[in-house]
């Protein structure tokens, strides 16, 4: 495959980038400022089945083609590649943890891919904090019959920068499962995004998003229903709290033509808490063939129901705290698929401090 | 022995831009231990009697008074409410997506009695009065209302009343929507929290047959926002013989 490697630095009024504050990249998009090549994800342990290398980029070459200038860049930027192997047949009864690790600021590049063998079976989990200026390319290459659970959880602080694609090439009968938290940045964009090498194959993509005071985060889905008989959905929720947070949710999903028995729903709800702040949600379903299972999107965004905050006070609950359960309800949905009380409790402890920081709970 | 006196209730609801009076004066007083039934027709204001009492953002309070033992109960906010005494079981309960029925009830509890109930005693009291209501436990575990049946709701009011013991209840056609074994059951809930906490009932209702078992001290007719005429439990029967004509035309 013939990979395009071309950059072009874009001008805001393209498309993909109409939505995102592009004075605000710290150069990661600057053709001026040269991005370090770093492998900033590394194993936390070692796990058997699973191999961590480090390679030259060349090779390791991408299995996607990519039109994202951000993608682009990482690609001409990267010296090394990290490639991350689980074995033909393994089943991980542990989750395989991902440690993060980056310049602190200095404008960097990282590329990553995860290549699960036949029939194998794993979960991945990035836990992003600190402070980071980063553009990075991970791609997914599930062989037939794999599951891959990617849990990729944006704990960033204040001032970062993250520009990412998430790309998963999905083979016959197998299924990838990502789930997106986004709490922390300053600017987070990523590209959850997803392309079908046989039949029988699945993916869901679901997220979670809290934006407060001045962060931008932006999640767009890209799913090519490229192949017949595969299925997608997803899920993705946001809450918005103090005068400028922003969101920007994109849901795009191609049925082509050769994709006849494509199953697909897309959902995209947001809670706004404050007035000042906003949520871009646009679903874009392109259906070239009729002969599909379903196809569906829903994006609904709306402000706290007074009808559950009534009901929870009726019964003495206070409103703050009325106002605390409607929030973790609303998300309890997507926490619940990690499956993982303590990460559970990180996020939700972290969204209720940011909540109490801007006062939207009253 | 508590007393709720409304007094001259006057409330307006904004429907689209417009205010509409909607009670026109209410008096009633419940004391503890008595039981009031009211009955009406459809539009005439019950379930706005009722939200008003609890507190709803919804209605606008334009004249006269509540008072719970003497304070205020219109100046309090919603939850001081709750804490003060009172429970609107509500014809139609409210779905919070996510929040799970067990979390619910021991934040209400929590918030209520003003300490968290010692976890040991609390899980068997939960699951005795679920018991009691005929709610399998798998309830517990699930979203408050949501996707439960008409019926199911209805017997979650009062599981809810049993746990949180207010001092006056206001039940609005927490019969509607019963099946006649569940009526029962609901029924003999509501008396058992009576039995056990003198409570005072201000129970609406379209139908004499919950009377049957939640016997009324005091009947109210209501039409056009108010209390129209009163009497013992006789004036049930005479309702539900000849409608509510007289009232509606007069
Ligand atoms: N939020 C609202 N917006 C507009 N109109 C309202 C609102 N709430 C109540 N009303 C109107 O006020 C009147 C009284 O309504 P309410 O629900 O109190 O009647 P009700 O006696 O409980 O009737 P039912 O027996 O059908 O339950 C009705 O005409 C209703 O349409
Ligand atoms: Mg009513």
């Amino acid at each position: 495959m013939a990979i395009n490697t071309n950059y072009l630095q874009p001008s805001g009024r393209e498309e993909a980038w109409r939505f995102t504050p592009l004075n605000r990249l710290a150069g990661l998009l600057d053709s001026q400022v040269e991005l370090t090549s770093t492998n900033s994800l590394s194993l936390a342990r070692e796990l058997p089945g699973v191999s961590f290398q480090i390679l030259e980029s060349s090779q390791v070459v991408p299995i996607s083609q990519s039109t994202d200038e951000a993608t682009l860049r990482v690609r001409n930027a990267v010296k090394e590649v990290a490639l991350i192997t689980i074995a033909e047949g393994a089943e991980l009864a542990e989750p395989i943890y991902l440690n993060r690790k980056t310049l602190d600021g200095r404008p960097e590049a990282t590329r990553v891919l995860i290549s699960l063998g036949a029939n194998s079976k794993a979960t991945v989990i990035v836990q992003n904090i600190g402070n980071a200026v980063l553009a990075e390319d991970l791609e997914f290459k599930l062989d037939s019959g794999s599951t891959l659970n990617f849990i990729s959880l944006q704990e960033w602080d204040d001032k970062t920068i993250h520009l990412g694609r998430q790309h998963a090439v999905i083979g016959r009968d197998a299924t990838f499962n990502s789930i997106v938290v986004t709490v922390g940045g300053s600017l987070v964009r990523l590209l959850p995004t997803v392309e079908y090498a046989g039949p029988g194959s699945s993916a869901e993509l679901t997220g979670l998003y809290f934006a407060t005071d001045g962060q931008h985060l932006e999640h767009r889905m890209h799913v090519d229903h490229n192949l017949p008989n595969a299925k997608s959905r997803v899920n993705y929720k946001g809450a918005l709290a103090g005068d400028k947070a922003r969101t920007v949710w994109i849901g795009d999903v191609y049925i082509r033509a050769a994709a006849e028995g494509t199953d697909t729903y897309e959902l995209n709800r947001n809670l706004l808490l404050s007035d000042g702040a906003r949520a871009d949600s646009v679903p874009n379903l392109e259906i070239e063939t009729g002969e599909i299972v379903g196809a569906g999107h829903a994006s609904t965004t709306g402000r706290f129901d007074d009808e559950q905050l009534f009901y929870l006070s009726s019964r003495g609950i206070p409103a703050d705290e009325a106002r605390r359960l409607v929030i973790r309800g609303f998300f309890q949905e997507i926490l619940n698929k990690i499956n993982n009380q303590e990460i559970e409790e990180r996020l939700m402890n972290r969204i209720d401090t940011d909540l109490a920081k801007v006062g939207a709970i009253k | 022995m508590s007393t709720l006196e409304i007094k001259g209730l006057k409330v307006v609801v904004d429907a689209d831009g417009n205010s509409k009076e909607i009670l026109k004066g209410v008096d009633l007083t419940i004391r503890s231990g008595e039981t009031h039934a009211i009955m009406g027709p459809n539009g005439s204001g019950k379930s706005t009697l009722a939200y008003s009492i609890a507190g709803h953002p919804k209605y606008t309070i334009t004249g006269g008074s509540v008072t719970l033992d003497g304070q205020d109960v219109l100046a309090m906010s919603v939850d001081e409410r709750a804490k003060a005494g009172l429970f609107l079981a509500m014809q139609y309960p409210v779905e919070v997506p996510g929040v799970s029925v067990t979390n619910f009830l021991r934040t209400a509890a929590t918030a209520i009695r003003g300490e968290a109930p010692k976890v040991r005693t609390w899980v068997g009291e939960v699951k005795e009065a679920m018991a009691a209501l005929n709610m399998d436990s798998n309830f517990a575990e699930r979203s408050v209302n949501e996707g439960f049946s008409g019926g199911e709701k209805k017997r979650h009011e009062i599981l809810q009343l049993e746990l949180l013991k207010p001092k006056f209840a206001i039940l609005d056609e927490t019969d509607s929507g019963l099946d006649v074994d569940a009526l029962r059951i609901v029924s003999e809930g509501v008396n058992r929290v009576k039995a056990n906490s003198d409570l005072g009932i201000l129970l609406i209702t379209h139908y004499t047959r919950i009377l049957r078992y939640i016997k009324p001290d005091f009947v109210h007719v209501f039409a056009a926002g108010r209390v129209v005429e009163e009497g013992g439990p006789e004036l049930a029967d005479k309702l539900e013989e000849k409608g509510y004509a007289e009232y509606v035309t007069a």
